[in-house]
């Protein structure tokens, strides 16, 4: 009877496809990276570890690399205490504004990065600062802070506020609320959103690029690396690594995100 | 600053006091709770935005900033040839890369709201991971893919399917298109799902059962229902795209070059902060019309539907 193959096969086997190709580039550079051949080509030459041996030693990357962590770990923390209090005003304030406050807030995931870049280089420079890893840094919480305050949001809508309620009514002062119950409930939430923030981070490359003056991040660092056709397999190499750690700290991020979740289930 | 009669009480429960007496409003606390993050964006975020506009009316000559108001700039920006063409391919591109983006995405986002089950999460994590990762790297990718002896070519060589290499597969606006469509295939996910999560089922039943096939169902019931998801998809791609500087770098070559890029030439070797400003805010002065536009063009064709 059947002339065709029905319409949920049709759309299985598109979303399949769709999520290979997806993936198809990202799996491309690792594949590459163990190829004993100086240019990228089918077909596959044989393996080598030898551009993950180049990388040993290089100062320069090692260094991009340490500078990568600094602003990593900094834009981390500090975009997450700015995530907790927007996230907090959204989930537990009502109050005229609070629509215009969020938007502004979360503006820099949807406009162009070099907008954002070339306004902040140019009001930095005006103030007659230098471009260092702070100006790095102060432009990466622009752009963590939305994410932040998208994982925080689910976080404080995961925990019932009548606990934080009965903490005061029991004596505790606000500080010692937010420290005994506040933060320990939105544990998963936190460390889920320091992980994506560091990732976002860590991948930045537009606003590092215009804001890092002398000190590369690893991104800055590729870009430099990519005018030298002969470096091609070591950035692959250097590339599959960073992807790697990427993909790492995002699983943790959603597992932790998930613990968040089951925690919000066993609320009555 | 003195306590004054009615914040007594509250002072025994052991609250803080003190302290002008909006912040102990709800709207107070709310202020105060969303300052720290607020501030950061009003200073970091639309000063320097207000700093780049006042910059565009201004003109610069070599390293001086010369400070008379004038119009130049924009003259400029719109009207030069080289200017102009840049915004209309940018446009291009990221209309088109929106519009391809949600339509191959609308699908996928179906499947998973639809069909995922208890997988959804994983799914949605499954698919936006690529887009987290590797922004640089991915189109770095597309290049060794694309490239004259890259992947696909030396592919097609082996296989026997061409004699010589193709010449047309980069440097030229379809390698843009290609490459950013992949990039931001992700993105335009989560706006499609979570619009297709809201849709009632019921509805969908309902029209089945007074006799809509599954395309008028579609047309009908679906597509107008999901369209805020529709339209807040193709804007989460496109505003981004319009400037996207490594993309046009990287694949584009001369036929690719974008607007972004003639921004960051007048803030780097050509030192024209005043033109690179203007062409800043012309690019998204225009590109917030064209979206403009597109949103109302697709409220008045939902409406043509329903």
């Amino acid at each position: 009877m059947k002339l065709l193959p029905s319409p949920r096969r049709v759309l299985s086997t598109y979303v399949i496809l769709y999520v290979a190709i997806l993936y198809f580039p990202v799996l491309l550079l690792p594949v590459f990276s163990f190829n004993d051949s100086a240019t990228p080509m089918l077909p596959l030459a044989g393996f080598t570890l030898k551009w993950y041996q180049g990388l040993s030693g290089n100062a320069a990357m090692l260094g991009a690399a340490w500078n990568s962590l600094i602003v990593g770990v900094s834009a981390a923390f500090l975009s997450t205490v700015l995530g907790i209090c927007a996230a907090r005003a959204i989930t537990r304030h009502r109050f005229r504004g609070l629509g215009a406050a969020s938007s502004l807030i979360m503006a820099p995931l949807i406009l162009p990065e070099i907008i954002i870049a070339i306004s902040l280089l140019v009001v930095l420079l005006g103030l007659g600062l230098e471009l260092s890893l702070v100006t790095v840094i102060l432009g990466h919480l622009l752009i963590c802070v939305p994410y932040s305050v998208t994982v925080l949001v689910s976080g404080f809508e995961g925990f019932d506020p009548s606990m934080e309620e009965a903490s005061r009514d029991l004596g505790e002062t606000a500080f010692g609320t937010l420290r005994r119950v506040t933060l320990p409930m939105l544990a998963p939430s936190i460390v889920s959103s320091l992980l994506v923030t560091f990732t976002i981070s860590l991948d930045e490359f537009i606003l590092a690029f215009f804001l890092s003056g002398t000190e590369p991040t690893l991104p800055v660092y590729i870009w430099g690396q990519l005018r030298f056709a002969a470096k091609l397999p070591n950035v692959l190499a250097l590339g599959s690594i960073l992807i790697a750690a990427s993909l790492v700290l995002l699983t943790a991020a959603e597992l932790f995100r998930r613990r968040a979740e089951r925690k919000m289930e066993l609320r009555p | 600053m003195q306590p004054s009669a009615p914040t007594l009480p509250v002072e025994r429960s052991g609250r803080r006091t003190g302290g002008p007496r909006f912040l102990q409003t709800e709207t107070g606390k709310g202020w105060l709770t969303i300052s720290p993050p607020l501030l950061y964006a009003v200073l970091l975020l639309i000063g320097p935005i207000i700093v780049i506009i006042t910059h565009s009316f201004w003109t610069q000559d070599y390293l001086t900033i010369d400070r008379t108001f004038t119009l130049d700039n924009y003259k400029a920006a719109l009207t030069e040839p080289i200017y102009r063409d840049l915004l209309l391919r940018s446009l291009f591109v990221s209309v088109t890369v929106a519009f391809v983006t949600v339509i191959l995405a609308y699908p996928v986002a179906w499947f998973v709201s639809f069909h995922g089950g208890r997988y959804k999460g994983l799914w949605l994590f499954i698919i936006t991971v690529p887009f987290w990762s590797g922004y640089l790297l991915r189109i770095l990718s597309w290049k060794v893919i694309l490239g004259y002896k890259g992947v696909l070519n030396s592919g097609l060589l082996y296989l026997g399917v061409i004699a010589e290499p193709l010449n047309w597969l980069i440097y030229n606006v379809n390698a843009v298109i290609i490459t950013l469509a992949h990039s931001w295939a992700a993105f335009a996910i989560l706006p499609l799902f979570v619009s297709l999560e809201k849709l009632d089922r019921s509805l969908l039943e309902a029209a089945a059962d007074l006799g809509d096939g599954p395309v008028r169902r579609f047309l009908r019931v679906t597509l107008p229902l999901t369209m805020p998801g529709i339209i807040a998809a193709l804007l989460i791609v496109m505003i981004p795209t319009v400037g996207d500087y490594v993309t046009p770098r990287l694949v584009g070559g001369k036929d690719g070059v974008m607007i972004a890029n003639a921004i960051q030439v007048q803030f780097g070797k050509a030192s024209n902060w005043p033109l690179g400003a203007a062409l800043a805010v012309s690019t998204m002065i225009i590109v917030s019309l064209v979206a403009g536009a597109i949103v109302l063009m697709l409220l008045g064709l939902k409406r043509l539907f329903k």
